[in-house]
């Protein structure tokens, strides 16, 4: 609904700016549609060393992430934005935590696991 | 109709059957009590549609307290049961019956009681310490508390119409899985859980962005009460542990429902993720029940002691720091599980870590107390019994963090001494600090302090005697979960544990027993000016009951307590508010969408329990119709106009006249 | 986010020299599109559970057939380029609407749901075709995982698609009012994120599948 405490804050002023703008939108879908194109072109090609390649893939990945949130997300250092870039800083936090703490705690388990086909005898 | 048969209403049980006539008739005789005096009109108008803050967190703590009941009778059983069930003994429940109770037990405590009791604190005091008329999203706010109701109902349905999950309170796979559990049991553990973790993650985004978007002009980040903090490191951490829960039940849903192997025993799932993910939820979850109990005593030492809270600075810090730690712990869930030494290792020294910060806020309030003038009130004892308790809790805590004593330790009653005594003593005599505390503020009248202080003593003491001989019992070897035991000689600790609960039980009892009579003694106790305990923040500038907009004007904010320089600034200017007049504000209108929302919520999972598949459907077209008439609602606030908000203002004695 | 709305700043200091942390509430629109930034992050912890799930759980098998041996390149190519497109056109539509020009907020609305419709007729085809030749998500844990989590991300497009065209009906029967644009920015917020997972997405599950 409308928030009529509100009036002062709309207005063609309170607007510009802070949605992007033409140029950013196409500057972005520019650098992405390379991004993109790279990993695909990275994750079949054999002029890469062939271990090397996730890690590529990785770094291609994060880049058009961060192309993603800079030119169509907004999320900048500015001042304004000190509450969003925070709460991103926080969620890369978790989201890093749980999927590489997830993975090695994981890996670690399953490799002090008691091979399957003596649990089962166990289990006889 | 699915699976759904007569048969699964337990007329072959007794105990469960007798529970369920008595909840079934409680209910009725509530419901008709209601209809009869004709106050379904009032009930719809100010409470089940209200989107205010305040009523929403009444009814959130009403909820936790009524839930409180219903899990103590589950602690009572288990109790009794351990009291006879020695050596050959098989006691009165029966191990799938027990298996149940404990199950519940923990379900309801941890989701239903302190969950709710804590977010309704929130609610109730976040806008008025913030200086602010109400969260930032109050329909949603709705929503949440109805979510999270819905997930009360389908748990307590669970006693009358089928049965409960037999896992314990966080259903491991591969015994919650459907080869193991193919009853109803989890279905209705997972879809309640489910229902009102939206509720729950709901209100961590409102109150993150009320805290971070929302203060009174004036009051930046180093003038937000204690409590605004640590509400905010518990709502951050809602943000971002419980969509853990979320993907993890959904895993475990999928399992059950369409067949996946995420976590079964065969096709190469693998249940030990469901363990590393579920405590990935669950530490951080002990912190976001933990850290408001910290805000709480925080204010009630600081206001109890007339002096600003010691180390402001350090306790903002300690807070976040234990936010960002809470994250870093969780292994130690599953020390036993069979990680290697070095990945045991980091997670015990991590656990050793965190106790660091909440040592530095045990200081702090002790620094706080330390030189002032303390008022013995109800608060205070709960605060004193909080810091020596907790104390003892988190020691045991920091024992089992060693791996290797952790290997003797791990679910035995040790670790079930342990965890209660934090959570009991944390989370439980914070929310009753906070409930006796603010009770004024909410009703106009505090609660009698002679019975206040008895229900003190009784949980006090009751704790003691409830929970030090399972310490010893858990050295002995004793284990959790065990519906009997062999070993003769635990019998005399479990007869002095039951005698601890029997006392708690006084204490549940005395303090329904204190509300009552305080209510019917209310004109005593009636606070006029706003200000019963001569506070030291801003809720105390308002009436009590505030007016739903909270603030006519905006207060301008300098400091710390900000109510407390006002105070003592009385010749100078009026009041905390700014200068000027008095303009027409806007306040949220009520909506029936978050109850709406979750009667198809309750439909939606009751059916898919049932398996009752076109039910199902229902339910869920329900909460999307709802959402789009919601949608095109135009018309959301509502206009109070100078006169109201002018004559409300005259009729109110100056700020701290009466101290 | 700029819009700075000062209300009552403390008298002693001018309007610019009060920290933004001190000013007061913020803009309306400020707080809604922080909240939903908020729930955004939550989603993505959803999808980093999810991500989890399938790193630990892409090499169990059970026998059946591997990632590998499953995925498309050229197909992920094309639902890529749909989605990146979409993103686009979706900040196009948002423009618009910001500028309250309705046929441009209509057609690039519409252009979005088409790609966005696309990319799930693709995907859909993708996972029919998959559970035809035995490789359905109850064959072994990795394609238990593989479902779920491209499965769920197909399932917040699908939902945004509803989203659109609810978004489109307001635009239509209530016009732009300050209501409708902050819905309309929050989908674009949405939008845009469900990209930044399909990042992940392609590069961990498709093209890291070897």
């Amino acid at each position: 609904m409308d928030s009529h405490g509100d009036a002062r804050a709309q207005g063609p002023r309170a607007e510009s700016g802070a949605h992007g703008s033409l140029a950013k939108y196409l500057t972005g879908f520019g650098f992405a549609v390379v991004l993109t194109l790279a990993s695909f072109w990275a994750a079949g090609t054999h002029l890469v060393w062939a271990p090397g390649v996730p890690v590529l893939l990785a770094a291609l990945a994060i880049a058009q992430m961060g192309v993603h949130l800079v030119y169509f997300l907004n999320v900048s250092s500015a001042p304004d934005q000190t509450n969003n870039f925070l709460a991103l800083a926080f969620g890369i936090f978790v989201v890093g935590l749980v999927v590489f703490g997830s993975m090695i705690i994981m890996a670690n388990l399953n490799a002090n696991m008691m091979p399957l086909e003596q649990l089962m005898q166990m289990q006889r | 109709m699915g699976k759904l048969t007569w048969a699964a209403i337990p007329f072959d049980q007794p105990i469960q059957m007798a529970a369920s006539v008595l909840v079934v008739v409680a209910i009725a005789a509530i419901l008709a009590l209601v209809t009869s005096k004709g106050w379904w009109p009032y009930v719809w108008r100010e409470w089940i549609t209200s989107v205010d803050h305040k009523r929403i967190g009444v009814m959130y703590v009403l909820l936790g307290l009524v839930m409180l009941v219903r899990g103590f009778i589950d602690a009572i059983m288990m109790r009794s049961q351990l009291a006879i069930a020695a050596r050959g003994a098989q006691g009165y429940l029966p191990p799938e019956h027990y298996n149940q109770i404990f199950s519940s037990h923990g379900t309801i405590m941890i989701f239903f009681v302190a969950m709710p009791f804590v977010i309704g604190l929130m609610n109730l005091v976040l806008p008025l310490q913030l200086g602010i008329r109400d969260v930032a999203f109050p329909t949603l706010n709705s929503v949440s508390l109805w979510l999270t109701a819905a997930g009360v109902l389908l748990v307590n349905l669970s006693l009358v119409v089928g049965e409960f999950a037999r896992t314990g309170w966080l259903a491991y796979p591969p015994l919650s899985e459907l080869a193991y559990s193919p009853g109803v049991g989890v279905d209705y553990y997972l879809w309640a859980l489910q229902i009102s973790g939206v509720g729950t993650l709901l209100t961590g985004i409102n109150f993150t962005t009320t805290i971070l978007k929302l203060r009174a002009p004036g009051m930046g980040y180093s003038q937000m009460p204690i409590f605004c903090w640590t509400a905010l490191a518990s709502s951050l951490l809602i943000i971002a542990a419980f969509p853990i829960l979320t993907a993890t039940f959904a895993m475990l849903l999928l399992d059950r429902y369409l067949g996946f192997h995420f976590f079964t025993n065969d096709l190469s799932g693998n249940a030990m993720m469901y363990v590393n993910l579920i405590w990935a939820w669950g530490h951080p979850e002990v912190y976001i029940l933990i850290l408001p109990a910290f805000g709480v005593f925080s204010e009630v030492i600081a206001t109890f002691s007339g002096k600003p809270i010691f180390g402001y600075r350090s306790m903002v810090i300690a807070t976040m720091a234990i936010c960002v730690l809470s994250f870093m712990v969780w292994l130690h869930h599953f020390f036993t599980m069979g990680a290697g030494a070095d990945v045991n290792s980091f997670f015990g020294i991590m656990t050793m870590i965190i106790a660091v910060p909440t040592g530095v806020k045990v200081f702090n309030w002790l620094f706080t107390l330390y030189g002032g003038r303390i008022r013995f009130n109800v608060p205070v004892y709960w605060a004193l019994g909080f810091m020596v308790t907790f104390v003892i809790g988190g020691m045991t805590g920091v024992l089992m963090a060693v791996p290797p004593a952790d290997f003797v330790l791990h679910n035995s009653l040790f670790l079930v001494a342990h965890f209660h005594n934090v959570i009991i003593g944390g989370v439980l005599f914070g929310a009753f600090a906070g409930y006796t505390y603010w009770f004024p503020k909410a009703f106009g009248f505090t609660l009698d302090e002679r019975l206040g202080k008895a229900v003190f003593w009784c949980w006090f003491i009751g704790f003691y005697l409830a929970f030090m001989p399972l310490y010893a019992l858990g050295l002995m070897g004793a284990t959790r979960r065990m519906q009997h035991y062999a070993d003769a000689g635990w019998q005399p600790l479990m007869l002095v544990a039951l005698v601890g609960a029997v006392v708690i039980l006084a204490g549940l009892a005395l303090t329904i027993l204190q509300l009552v009579i305080s209510i019917r003694t209310r004109e005593r106790r009636r606070d006029l000016t706003g200000d019963p305990w001569d506070g030291r923040t801003l809720e105390w500038s308002t009436s009590s009951p505030p007016p739903p907009w909270n603030f006519a004007r905006l207060p301008q904010v300098q400091g710390i307590d900000a109510y407390w320089e006002v105070k003592h600034r009385r010749k100078e200017s009026t009041a905390a508010s700014a200068e000027g007049q008095l303009e027409a504000i806007w306040v949220p209108k009520s909506s029936a969408i978050g109850f709406v929302t979750a009667f198809f919520a309750v439909v939606m999972g009751f059916a898919l329990i049932w398996h009752i598949w076109w039910m199902a459907a229902a339910g869920l077209a329900g909460i999307v119709l709802g959402a789009l008439v919601h949608a095109w609602r135009v018309e959301g606030e509502v206009e109070i106009p100078v006169e109201t908000l002018a004559a409300l203002e005259s009729a109110r004695p100056e700020p701290g006249a009466a101290t | 986010m700029s819009a700075l709305d000062v209300t009552d700043a403390p008298e002693l200091l001018r309007d610019d020299e009060v920290p933004l942390s001190r000013r007061g509430p913020a803009a309306t629109r400020d707080v809604v599109a922080f909240g939903f930034w908020l729930f955004l992050l939550s989603d993505i912890v959803i999808f980093a559970t999810l991500f989890a799930g399938y790193a630990v759980l892409s090499g169990q098998t059970a026998g059946g057939p591997t990632g590998v041996q499953l995925f498309d390149r050229g197909r992920v190519l094309l639902e890529t380029a749909c989605l990146l497109t979409s993103s686009l056109t979706c900040g196009l539509c948002a423009l618009s609407c910001v500028q309250r020009n309705t046929a441009a907020t209509y057609l690039w609305g519409a252009v979005t749901f088409l790609l966005g419709a696309s990319f799930i007729a693709l995907e859909f085809s993708e996972f029919a075709r998959l559970i035809a030749q035995g490789a359905g998500p109850t064959r072994s844990a990795f394609l238990s995982a593989f479902f779920s989590l491209v499965g769920t991300h197909g399932l917040h497009v699908t939902l945004g698609l509803g989203w659109l065209m609810v978004m489109m009906a307001q635009v239509t029967t209530l016009g732009f009012r300050p209501m409708i644009i902050r819905r309309l920015l929050c989908f674009s917020l949405f939008w845009h994120t469900l990209d930044i997972v399909w990042i992940g997405v392609f590069t961990i599950v498709y093209l890291g599948a070897r």
